[in-house]
């Protein structure tokens, strides 16, 4: 017969120390989504040439990670952390103000 | 006072269910479980049991309805069978992986193809790695005690993993047995009010059902392991529990040791057929001197080693009688059972029997013990 067990607290990680391996796999801090960066993954880096922008904001409703940007002046800007390097936004624009090169890394 | 009544195996468990109290009961009956959802639809529309009976559209929602109803943090329950549990697979795992106690009573039927509604394992087995614990019955009054304590090994705070309770479809779902219902406050007792670790909250936000990257998903089925490994030891002591509170047991919960003190030759048994046929050939032997005894193993999953390991010291050869066959090798549980066995001087033989209904009577059992005992190959009993 097996000793009395009592319920084990101890905290468990993921290999690399970042996540907790919780019960249940549930998370428990909002927002994980966040901290993953998809832009990883790129292979195609957009670039959005500013002095070709006219500002129509078509890139910026097309990214389907919402990886496109608005600054305080207004320019359209790609936030790398998150972009995937689809480039709809180089195909969608009417000025071809967004280039893009073979990621390197 | 308890009651004793006769009735059918899934009727066992549906009363069993009806006093361990589930909130939410997603149903959607198939041959031969669906005696279980009918008396429990009874149940609820007698208002002799507080539930919400939802009769879903497929076996898939049942699970998915099943993991839905943990997810608020209430007991549930489902049963099922064959292709419903094939359709279930799914959703199996991911009960498993959210640490869910969910109980679910499955009366064994092949799987089609080709179509067949009869009794053996296939359906059960075929599920066996996906982190449910399975415990297999003998007898209606079996089928009702387990059902309890299904629950009770589940919610432990260091299993919390499913449980399936299995039952030979028609050997036992459908055979009439006298039983002993228990007092319901006496189960109260027993089985106390559930109290979930995860579960949707307002209060208290949690994500459940999350992605788990390379760096994570590896750790969480290691999770799953250990919380498997520590149902040996559990299973045990409820059982002990359960027999101390109702006067009855199955062995320790894990594995029953039929005539094995003195046994040299044993065959391994799972369910209600083998074992009974298993029972009646050991008894004749004995009478004729023969030393010979049954393991009958009611814990599957997690897989007992050590109870194997001890229980078979003194046997010399051990044939295992499994009621499904993993279709380009052998019965699982000979494959188990020789792994577990591997520094033992017992010699396994693996025997498939009972397929699609065909009945595994007193001859086949008798012909099986007469080649563990000659040493010869194990081979089909047809």
């Amino acid at each position: 017969m097996a000793k009395e067990t009592k319920k084990e607290n101890k905290k468990v990680f993921s290999a690399d120390g970042k996540v907790e391996i919780t019960c249940g796999a549930i998370i428990t801090n909002p927002g994980s989504t966040k901290a993953y960066k998809t832009g990883e993954w790129r292979t195609f880096k957009p670039e959005i040439d500013q002095a070709k922008c006219i500002k129509c904001s078509k890139c910026w409703m097309s990214c389907p990670d919402a990886a496109i940007y608005r600054d305080k002046e207004g320019r359209y800007l790609v936030n790398y952390d998150y972009c995937k390097g689809c480039l709809i936004c180089a195909k969608i624009c009417p000025v071809k103000a967004i280039s893009y090169k073979i990621e390197e890394k | 006072m308890p009651k004793k009544v006769v009735i059918s195996g899934a009727d066992a468990v549906a009363h069993a269910v009806k006093l361990c109290k589930p909130k939410v009961l997603p149903m959607y009956p198939i041959t031969p479980s669906t005696l279980i959802p009918e008396r429990l639809s009874e149940f609820v529309a007698n208002g002799e049991m507080d539930a919400e009976l939802i009769l879903v559209e497929s076996e898939h929602s049942a699970a998915s309805a099943l993991y839905g109803a943990y997810a608020t943090g209430v007991r549930s329950f489902t049963a099922t069978a064959s292709q419903g549990l094939a359709l279930m697979h799914e959703i199996i795992p991911i009960i498993s992986a959210s640490r869910f106690p969910a109980v679910m009573a499955v009366a064994n039927r092949a799987l089609s193809g080709p179509l067949n509604i009869w009794n053996d394992h296939s359906d059960t087995m075929s599920e066996r790695d996906q982190g449910w614990i399975q415990l297999y019955c003998e007898s209606a009054q079996e089928a009702f005690d387990t059902t309890i304590m299904a629950y009770k090994i589940a919610e432990n705070e260091n299993v919390l993993m499913p449980v399936m309770v299995c039952i030979d479809g028609f050997a036992l779902s459908h055979v009439y047995e006298p039983i002993q219902i228990e007092d319901a406050e006496k189960v109260d007792g027993f089985l106390p009010e559930y109290k979930p670790l995860n579960f949707l909250d307002t209060s208290k936000p949690i994500s459940i059902g999350a992605f788990a990257q390379p760096n994570t998903y590896f750790e969480f089925k290691e999770q799953y392991q250990n919380a498997m490994l520590k149902a040996l030891e559990i299973i045990p002591k409820v059982s002990a529990e359960f027999a101390k509170e109702f006067g009855r047991s199955y062995g320790d919960g894990l594995a029953e040791l039929i005539e094995m003190k003195d046994a040299e030759y044993a065959i391994m048994t799972v369910g209600a057929v083998s074992t009974g046929s298993a029972r009646a050939v050991v008894e004749e032997m004995r009478k004729k001197g023969k030393k010979v005894g049954i393991i009958r193993l009611k814990c599957v999953r997690p897989f007992p080693v050590e109870e194997i390991i001890k229980a078979c010291k003194k046997i010399k050869s051990l044939g295992v009688i499994d009621r499904h066959i993993s279709i380009g090798y052998e019965g699982p549980l000979a494959t188990d059972t020789k792994a577990a066995l591997k520094t033992s001087k017992t010699k396994v033989t693996g025997f498939i029997a009972g397929l699609g209904g065909r009945d595994i009577d007193r001859k086949r059992i008798a012909a099986a013990f007469e080649t563990i005992i000659k040493g010869k190959e194990g081979y089909w009993l047809k």
